[in-house]
């Protein structure tokens, strides 16, 4: 093996991890979640028990508090979540999104923040970039921030802000040099750690947004919002490079919850189907049961081997965009076949919301959509794994 | 004063437990296996009193496979401090558990055994009670309330009927039952910790004592599957039910 060969592990990693998480999500089990969902309520109490416990900080460095484990760790942590039937999408940001901040932030940005981050005492799980006119076509953003002396004065409108009210902290993305005045449509913009504590009902006003499912999503008007200028992440104008490196460990993380949910479909659908007995014997031994159960399997354990590959190459520090990607529409995809999968062999059974499977395949719907669409993955692997001509 | 807690290795909680297609026990083979909850009782108050001053060290024991030592990192990142496992593939019984934990218990000299009440596999009850009779101790079993005091430990037995208030002379050993406390979950930080925490290796051999069993195990079946039950209109209708078909008035 040269250098440049990355490891990639099989098997039950960190098995020290999935005892301890699926530890606690045997407190949490279906009927908080139901109760969560019904009310639209964030699910304080669960995020608590994974804040007090150190899983929200696995990936802050050491050095700042954190535990400071590999992306795959992080990985293994939300899967299990999401395979005990639970979601951790009202929590999973606040452990990646100070990456950014890790990354390209200042020292003195990092000691201020990231300690308090990794002690949960301040949430940084809000990212703002989506806009209503703009969607996924970042680069032409129009909230603009421009500097006024010892700040910038922010204007606009942010969409789809998930947990913006459950957040001390937002990471935003706004451009501060007009779009005609850059040669490159992606520069000229800048990232900004800002401080909702000060800015709500001063210049930044939240709105949540009723949604098919329980995920705190919200829209956010920023109307002469004042930041100092000292929010500023890195140079300015070089956000959207900034952003980008963040965005795989996004998708490799959310592809690990895809397959939690895929694990959750295929144990619950295959126990249901042995047990479940009708015209003289279990469902299970139907073909029109089985096989559409035994595909999602095959079609999970493929997929979760490119989540493993986009993570391990991560965590080498090498380029991953293409696994990443996959990674997160493979899982999705897997997730979803496995949910309607699983649908299916419960039947009626299936609409019945203290089976939690109807809630489950809401949720897992999600990602064939978020944080990136199955088109637009598509699009990054014909225009630069292929080689295709650019299609958006 | 040194704490020992015994832990065992179970199958976990939640999982639907089967029997094996030949009858000769149940099916062990990819099921996932926990600490039996009575024993994380015990290490939750193992750490309490450490945290309270009155524990120096904690130690775990455990018998059994060498995957039995997970049991032990999963009490060590709630917060033990060291770890005993003593292999063995021998199906152990009761009186050799509690030989091998006496074995243990005179190299370690705590000053406190505490156990769970029961393992929630064979729910035999028995290897806190045989350990305090091989040891000559002072026992207090099926706890919910442990205060430790100078030379002597009061505790709370829940016993058919009520509460008895029982004082221990130390060293004695005590079996916890289920509201003595509500276990921690094990944090991140602690399970990185808990991983360079020491764990000693004996066999029962290294022990001298023999394990083999003295009980033999006939088969084992699943538990009767209940019938249906059936509505009645009125109470009348139950009286009468109870007294023609369940004989029971």
């Amino acid at each position: 093996m040269d250098e440049t060969t990355t490891i990639l592990t099989l098997g039950e990693d960190y098995p020290d991890i999935r005892r301890a998480v699926g530890r606690i999500c045997e407190d949490f089990q279906g009927a908080y979640w139901r109760e969560m969902d019904a009310a639209s309520a964030y699910p304080l109490a669960f995020v608590e028990a994974l804040t007090k416990s150190g899983w929200l900080a696995a990936l802050i460095p050491e050095a700042y508090g954190g535990a400071g484990l590999p992306l795959r760790a992080a990985a293994v942590i939300l899967e299990t979540i999401h395979a005990s039937g639970g979601s951790a999408a009202a929590c999973h940001a606040q452990m990646y999104t100070m990456g950014t901040v890790l990354r390209h932030g200042s020292e003195a940005q990092k000691q201020k923040y990231l300690p308090a981050i990794a002690s949960g005492e301040l949430r940084l799980q809000a990212f703002g970039v989506t806009e209503p006119a703009s969607g996924t076509d970042t680069a032409n953003l129009r909230t603009r921030a421009v500097r006024d002396g010892n700040h910038y004065i922010v204007n606009g409108q942010k969409v789809w802000t998930s947990r913006a009210l459950y957040s001390d902290l937002m990471l935003l993305l706004a451009r501060t040099t007009p779009r005609e005045e850059v040669t490159k449509p992606t520069d000229g913009l800048s990232v900004f750690l800002i401080d909702l504590r000060e800015l709500k009902d001063n210049g930044v006003e939240i709105r949540p947004i009723d949604t098919m499912i329980n995920h705190n999503t919200t829209e956010v008007f920023f109307s002469d919002a004042k930041i100092p200028a000292a929010s500023l992440v890195g140079e300015e104008g070089k956000g959207f490079r900034y952003i980008l490196d963040g965005m795989n460990a996004e998708r490799t993380l959310i592809a690990s919850e895809s397959i939690g949910d895929a694990r959750f479909f295929l144990e619950r659908a295959s126990s249901y189907a042995c047990e479940r007995k009708i015209f003289g014997g279990p469902i299970g031994r139907n073909q029109g049961i089985q096989f559409p159960l035994a595909r999602a399997h095959a079609e999970t354990e493929a997929a979760e081997l490119m989540a493993r590959k986009a993570a391990a190459l991560f965590d080498d520090g090498q380029p991953c965009g293409p696994e990443a990607n996959m990674a997160k529409l493979l899982c999705a995809e897997a997730a979803w076949h496995a949910g309607e999968a699983c649908m299916q062999t419960f039947g009626g059974f299936a609409f019945a919301r203290e089976y939690d499977i109807e809630r489950k395949w809401r949720e897992a719907r999600l990602y064939l959509t978020a944080p990136i669409s199955t088109n637009l993955v598509l699009a990054y692997i014909g225009q630069h794994v292929l080689g295709l001509p650019k299609s958006y | 004063m040194k704490v020992l807690v015994p832990v065992k290795r179970v199958i976990d909680a939640n999982i639907k437990v089967r029997v094996k297609s030949d009858q000769s026990g149940v099916e062990l083979n990819n099921v996932k296996m926990a600490m039996n909850p009575f024993c994380e009782i015990a290490v939750e108050e193992a750490i309490r009193l450490k945290e309270a001053g009155a524990a120096e060290e904690i130690v775990l024991v455990t018998a059994g496979i060498r995957q039995s030592q997970e049991t032990l990192r999963s009490g060590l990142a709630m917060g033990a401090d060291r770890g005993i496992l003593i292999e063995t593939d021998e199906a152990l019984e009761p009186l050799a558990v509690a030989k091998l934990l006496k074995a243990v218990v005179e190299r370690e000299e705590p000053g406190l055994v505490l156990l769970g009440k029961q393992a929630i596999d064979g729910d035999n009850n028995q290897t806190g009670q045989m350990l305090a009779g091989l040891l000559n101790w002072s026992i207090g079993s099926f706890v919910s309330k442990l205060e430790t005091g100078d030379g002597s430990i009061s505790v709370v037995r829940e016993v058919d009927g009520g509460l008895e208030k029982v004082r221990l002379k130390s060293p004695a050993i005590v079996t916890v039952d289920l509201r003595l406390n509500e276990p921690r979950y094990a944090s991140l930080p602690n399970i990185m910790k808990a991983k360079k925490k020491p764990i000693d290796m004996f066999t029962p051999e290294d022990l001298g004592v023999g394990v083999a069993p003295r009980v033999t195990v006939l088969k084992v079946v699943e538990p009767p599957a209940r019938d249906a039950g059936v509505k009645v209109s009125s109470a009348a209708e139950l009286v009468e039910k109870l007294r023609q078909e369940a004989k029971v008035i």
